[in-house]
């Protein structure tokens, strides 16, 4: 099997199967979350705070007060990686055109080497973010093999992706293939691993802020 | 008297066909810098050739569409890449050849018989392994006759995509069960030469390489020869700086396209080709599909009729589409309505065995 057979296949039945479970995979689990649902609260709300979930799922990204100084690796590596994650994923221009295949859907790219600079944040921010973890004894002890298989799982897309646009180690058409295999082992994992926060940090965040504001305690 | 003045050498059939030493200087100068040799090596490559005996060739034809061999003629007379054939005894090319029929299947036995272990067998075509008939000459199939005139060779060049690959021929379903010549041919060395045809040049350099060395080039692990398939169609091509900077033709001709923008949107292959298009060139240098507003097909890469659509990016899915996602999310929801009703028939179980803890049933624990 040559690497263009290996990339044919990495763009051919294997990105199908990828695709076809990780959206199966993202349905079932809302399902799941919404499924469950939560008792009524038959309690009368203390205070009267309309919106308040919704508000929330925009004030919890930017930092408590004190807390950016107070943690400011994880706070600031957060935001670098899922920003640069962000650009890298959605508007470089051969990304594009792979969405362009899936939907139709098109929109403008940013210059590659824009682009570029956010994937090599991204990398570095995903190390730093690892060595913090590692470091600090509060991360360590609540990380767990899913944390660090989620930290893998999203290194491996970028840093292949980097390794082909700059046709450093292996031949530009192997690497290329790899960098398709491991973003379909992403799209496989992602709706059965942390990785799901992807789809259910905004579902979390409007319920915390709903919940909190009927108990009258800021969110 | 010098080897090149020996009659029956190559260089006393240059110098009759009026050929000079500064022309003959020229086109081995020009051989060489393909072939990536040091320039000094342009004068070895002259007093070889010259001195030697033209080189005894044999031409197969198989499953093929002649295509190969229109683009070795078509090395544009005057230039000296055609006076290769000057270089070479062809002595059996059923295109070429004047002779026809029984004729010519002794001409192929003749140059066999005389030049034992010593001739250069060319290929162009694939060779059908599901029935013999699928293609003949002369009433000996196509496996047979490769078989036999491998034997005695002392070097096989597979020309184009068909001899190297499979090519067309092999792309799915493979109805004649089409294989390459290194399928079949496992103890003789075998230069490729791939394309879809290749170019001229690149064919007249691997026989000049030969000539001059008496061995085969340098080779990479699909047997293609380094200095004409070491780097990739995107990596030399001049519309390379625009693809750097995220400019794109959107479709073919447009204004974007014929101002040198990337073609890479509209299909081009060019990144995961290796190929000499983007600097030997066609006609005579002329120019090469992507100058011609052409993304590159990747004609010179295995399989590349099932290497996934032509006018699709090379980063967009093969065949994945809205409808097959749609599939999904529906097989997605119909299992997630059945594990949401087997949490939720759980949940109710659960309650329903639930015991309430009354105050009588409450003991206080001695300490």
């Amino acid at each position: 099997m040559s690497y263009l057979d290996l990339l044919t296949f990495a763009r051919g039945s294997a990105l199908n199967w990828a695709l076809i479970i990780f959206s199966a995979g993202v349905v079932l689990r809302l399902f799941e979350i919404f499924g469950l649902g939560r008792k009524a609260d038959l309690a009368k709300p203390r205070a009267t705070t309309p919106g308040s979930g919704w508000r929330t799922i925009f004030t919890r990204s930017l930092p408590v007060q004190g807390m950016l100084k107070r943690d400011p690796v994880t706070y600031i590596g957060g935001y670098v990686f899922h920003l640069g994650l962000l650009f890298a994923i959605f508007f470089f221009a051969p990304h594009i055109e792979f969405f362009r295949g899936l939907t139709g859907l098109v929109w403008p790219g940013l210059p590659p080497a824009l682009v570029d600079a956010s994937v090599v944040s991204a990398i570095v921010a995903l190390v730093v973010l690892l060595a913090h973890r590692l470091n600090n004894p509060v991360k360590r002890m609540l990380s767990g093999f899913g944390d660090y298989l989620a930290w893998a799982a999203t290194l491996l897309p970028l840093l292949t992706g980097y390794l082909a646009y700059h046709h450093l180690l292996v031949e530009y058409t192997l690497m290329l293939a790899l960098h398709l295999y491991s973003v379909e082992l992403l799209l496989v994992l992602l709706p059965f691993t942390k990785l799901f926060h992807t789809f259910s940090v905004f579902i979390s965040r409007w319920y915390n802020g709903d919940i909190f504001g009927r108990k009258g305690v800021a969110s | 008297m010098k080897p090149s003045e020996k009659p029956g050498s190559v260089g006393a059939g240059l110098k009759q066909r009026g050929v000079t030493r500064r022309e003959f200087l020229e086109f081995c100068t020009a051989v060489t810098a393909m072939l990536a040799l040091p320039p000094s090596m342009a004068k070895v490559m002259a007093e070889a050739i010259s001195g030697a005996r033209r080189q005894s060739v044999i031409w197969l034809s198989f499953q093929e569409c002649t295509g190969c061999t229109e683009s070795i003629t078509r090395s544009h007379s005057p230039t000296l890449e055609n006076l290769i054939f000057d270089l070479i005894s062809l002595d059996y090319h059923h295109t070429l050849q004047a002779a026809s029929g029984e004729a010519a299947e002794r001409a192929r036995a003749s140059a066999m018989k005389d030049n034992e272990g010593r001739y250069l067998l060319i290929v162009d075509g694939s060779i059908p392994m599901g029935n013999p008939s699928y293609s003949t000459i002369a009433g000996i199939s196509n496996y047979d006759m490769l078989v036999e005139t491998a034997k005695g060779a002392a070097a096989i060049v597979a020309v184009g995509t068909c001899a190297t690959y499979g090519g067309l021929p092999k792309a799915d379903p493979n109805p004649t069960g089409a294989v390459s010549v290194s399928d079949i041919v496992k103890d003789k060395p075998i230069i490729n030469v791939p394309g879809c045809p290749p170019i001229p040049v690149v064919m007249t350099g691997v026989l000049a390489h030969f000539l001059t060395f008496g061995s085969i080039p340098e080779l990479d692990d699909l047997g293609r020869p380094k200095s004409f398939y070491g780097e990739t169609i995107h990596d030399r091509c001049y519309r390379r700086p625009f693809y750097d900077q995220g400019k794109f033709a959107e479709s073919f001709d447009d204004e974007a396209a014929r101002q040198g923008w990337c073609l890479f949107k509209l299909g081009c292959k060019g990144p995961v080709t290796y190929n000499a298009c983007a600097t030997a060139k066609w006609n005579d240098g002329t120019s090469f599909p992507i100058q011609s507003g052409h993304g590159c097909i990747g004609c010179s890469e295995p399989n590349f009729w099932g290497a996934g659509p032509l006018y699709k990016a090379l980063s967009m899915p093969v065949s994945a589409n809205t409808a097959m996602l749609g599939g999904a999310v529906a097989a997605g929801a119909a299992a997630g309505v059945v594990i949401t009703w087997h949490n939720r028939s759980n949940k109710s179980a659960a309650k329903m065995a639930h015991d309430k803890v009354t105050v009588q049933e409450l003991t206080r624990e001695e300490k």
